[in-house]
């Protein structure tokens, strides 16, 4: 009562600009915690990309990704506890192609952190420097499900558009600390004939199923059956985004049958019944398939995400020989 | 007159006469020369030019034709990946040796934030359209709605105004009108850290009221809204609002936000004079408390005038409403199986302190002191169903010693990301404001929502 009739004897408009000018001056006199200025602060929408940046920035950066990496990447809660991670970002890798079109957009507005919004110097798209498969040609409606317009999101899964990315990381790194620039290189250089020397023993590992017909459950896997000679034939999921109906389920087994199917590659945030289900009627196999580094505990970085797939994959193709 | 005419068409004569003494001939042909050597030098430069982009369109037609690959049919509207005949190895795709550049193919391509685009489209707004149905059956005399309804179609537009500000706005279509229910600027670019919006908004008070129609677990909003904090628009004015981080331990986030309104929210917040703001504030406390489960708290505090001065001997100056609100939010969503279970239990409280005239004639002055909350929980079962139940217990902001009661069970079904069916049974035990006694609702409410374009994230 007391404050109400403080308030009312006020006059209003004068008290509240004085609140927000109160406020204007706490937050002037509250900076942000200090952080260290050696390393540069880099936060990534996804493992893979924080991976592909560490090798890059080795110790002189900090990295860190919002999605773990076997959570899908489509559906991240917009947790308050981004918001303080990034508001100290100095650079911010995403993935792009509207993979985070439902959760980073309202983190990156609310970060109050200038150097990382759309557009901004800290803002990078790792999307620009992948060769991206599945751009829609005609016309796209919702009736294709989830369709991504600007073409399919999961680029990382190729070695090839990892360097790429790597090789765009390397140039922003370098424009961002001029003076660490050396040292960016020689790490991109090494990290360049790493992955080299570990994609032609991937690919000599893959050789002999050149050309197996898998089935996976969402279109995850397009860079990844192109660079391993894959042949994707069916998807778990009827649409992008659509989650499996009888009919489908259905038709997916005859097609299986038909085309002598015996490998269904899942995501580890899907559910594994239907899969299941479709392996029984067809003899194939159920394998869980780690599309982000960190999805195991295996999948340390970039390259122990291909040695774990791959693996994985011969262990299913010997299996159904 | 007539000398000032003919001394007129003596300058004009004069002029013209000028004009057709200049040697223009011999000067042009003195340049014409040096003219068309520099026109040559220029086809020569286009021509060399045009070979280049020939030659490099070339190259780059080579290297996709190299890695791209056809349509499996014509029906398909997206690429599946390779087809590789058994037995068919292609030459292994080695890695380029040369350090590899972004993708001239890529970085030609049109690429905004947060919707499809075209080059014609580069800087439309996100555009998007919601579409909210509700149906009606059963017995309410205190508040009926219509057995059929296009509750309303929000219309989205969101945009990057320019490397300072982002803006926002949702423009809301019902049967009988159109709303400006959202429409603001953000400056994203502050010192201090500090967020800045600006324009029409709904205010920073709790939880329910910042949420759009489309994005609550409910088919209506909770009875305490209706009574306390008005009802479906809710706290929803013309206004500036400024919040930032605040100091917090560690793995805590403190958010503050102070917000001045003109001071008109549907009949909660009536300004009778232009220095009569209204004024919100807000304190957001959020933890993790694991990977998959997380605590939201908040209190909230907004005051402003309102009408029951008006007309009256009183000073319409000195009547007030004072709302305090509480929230609390726990939430759980495993990573792993995010799209497929998650739980969240939410309960908001709202204390109403509304300066008032003891009978609607005259009388004295006094405050009403009114007391409502809602909780509700919801639990995902699997991809496509949701259940829910929501508890509502509120008094009357005019008369608190009059309090609805209800309950409400939610059961919501998911076709896709971008459509909901949802159907609700609604029990209410009402105040009948014309017979003097309290009467019960019952209700059975069912909901078609559906969204076209790009409709972009709300806050968490």
């Amino acid at each position: 009562m007391l404050f109400g009739e403080i308030m009312r004897n006020a006059n209003v408009c004068s008290r509240f600009i004085a609140l927000i000018a109160a406020l204007t001056l706490l937050c002037a006199t509250c900076p942000p915690p200090a952080h260290g200025e050696s390393k540069l602060k880099i936060m990534t929408a996804t493992t893979d990309l924080a991976a592909l940046a560490q090798e890059v920035g080795g110790d002189k950066v900090e990295v860190e990704s919002v999605a773990r990496g076997y959570q899908d990447p489509h559906f991240v809660e917009a947790k308050p506890s981004f918001l303080l991670k990034l508001q100290h970002a100095d650079l911010l890798i995403v993935v792009g192609l509207e993979l985070e079109i439902g959760w980073l957009p309202p983190l990156i507005t609310q970060s109050t952190n200038p150097k990382i919004q759309v557009g901004a110097p800290g803002y990078f798209d790792a999307s620009r420097y992948a060769r991206i498969l599945e751009i829609p040609t005609g016309v796209v409606t919702r009736a294709e499900g989830d369709v991504h317009p600007l073409g399919n999101p999961h680029y990382w899964l190729d070695p090839e558009n990892g360097l790429r990315i790597a090789k765009g990381i390397q140039n922003k790194l370098s424009e961002m600390r001029p003076n660490d620039a050396a040292y960016f290189a020689q790490r991109y250089d090494n990290f360049e004939q790493r992955i080299k020397q570990a994609d032609e023993k991937w690919l000599a590992e893959m050789k002999p199923y050149a050309g197996r017909k898998i089935v996976t459950y969402h279109r995850s896997w397009p860079n990844f059956a192109e660079h391993f000679h894959l042949d994707v034939v069916g998807y778990v999921e009827p649409r992008p985004g659509i989650p499996p109906s009888p009919q489908h389920t259905v038709e997916l087994i005859g097609l299986m049958k038909r085309d002598g199917v015996k490998v269904i590659a899942v995501e580890p945030y899907f559910d594994l019944k239907t899969p299941n289900a479709v392996a029984r009627d067809t003899g194939a196999k159920v394998v869980v398939l780690m599309p982000s580094v960190g999805g195991e505990k295996e999948t340390i970085d970039y390259f122990k995400l291909f040695d774990y797939d791959i693996a994985k994959l011969k262990q299913a193709f010997d299996a159904t020989k | 007159m007539k000398r000032l005419f003919v001394l007129f068409l003596f300058i004009l004569s004069a002029i013209a006469v000028h004009a057709q003494e200049r040697p223009a001939v011999p000067e042009k042909s003195e340049k014409k020369e040096p003219e068309e050597t520099r026109i040559n030098a220029l086809e020569e430069q286009v021509r060399a030019l045009a070979e280049q982009v020939a030659l490099l369109r070339g190259e780059l037609k080579a290297l996709r034709d190299a890695k791209s690959v056809e349509p499996r049919s014509a029906d398909h509207i997206l690429l599946v990946s390779s087809h590789v005949e058994p037995g068919t190895l292609p030459t292994p795709a080695l890695i380029p040796a040369a350090a590899p550049e972004p993708l001239p193919a890529q970085i030609a391509q049109t690429q905004t934030y947060g919707g499809a685009t075209s080059n014609a489209k580069l800087l439309n707004p996100d555009i998007s359209l919601i579409g909210d149905f509700i149906g009606t059956a059963g017995r309410n005399t205190i508040s009926p709605s219509r057995s059929l309804e296009l509750h309303e179609s929000e219309v989205g537009m969101q945009a990057i105004i320019d490397p300072y500000a982002r803006a926002d706005a949702f423009i809301s279509f019902g049967e009988t009108g159109v709303n400006v229910e959202e429409g603001y600027v953000t400056f994203t670019a502050l010192p201090a850290g500090l967020l800045l919006k600006v324009g029409k908004m709904r205010a920073e008070f709790g939880k329910v009221n910042t949420i759009h129609n489309h994005a609550l677990p409910f088919i209506d909003r909770p009875l305490v809204t209706n009574n306390l904090v008005g009802g479906e628009d809710g706290i929803d004015d013309a206004g500036i609002s400024l919040s930032r981080f605040l100091p917090a331990p560690k793995n805590w986030f403190f958010q503050g936000t102070a917000q001045v309104y003109r001071g008109d929210s549907s009949d909660v917040f009536t300004a009778n004079r232009r220095q009569d703001v209204s004024a919100v504030g807000h304190l957001r406390i959020y933890r993790d408390l694991g990977e998959s489960t997380n605590i939201d708290l908040g209190a909230s505090y907004a005051r402003g005038h309102n009408t029951a001065g008006v007309g009256t001997t009183f000073n319409p100056d000195n009547f007030l409403t004072n709302l305090y609100g509480a929230d609390a939010t726990l939430r759980w969503k495993p990573l792993r199986r995010a799209i497929y279970h998650s739980f969240l239990f939410r309960t908001e409280l709202f204390w109403s302190a509304r300066d008032q005239l003891s009978a609607p004639t005259g009388g004295f002055f006094q405050t009403q002191h009114a007391f409502g909350l809602y909780s509700d929980a919801e639990y995902r079962v699997n991809r496509r169903w949701t259940v829910g139940g929501r508890f509502d217990r509120s008094g009357r902001a005019t008369n608190a010693s009059l309090t609805d009661t209800g309950f409400s069970s939610i059961l919501t079904y998911w076709p896709s990301e971008f459509s909901q069916i949802r159907g609700q049974y609604r029990y209410g035990h009402l105040w009948d404001v014309l017979n003097d006694r309290f009467t019960n609702a019952n209700e059975f409410l069912f909901q078609f929502l559906f969204v076209m374009g790009a409709h972009g994230a709300h806050p968490f």
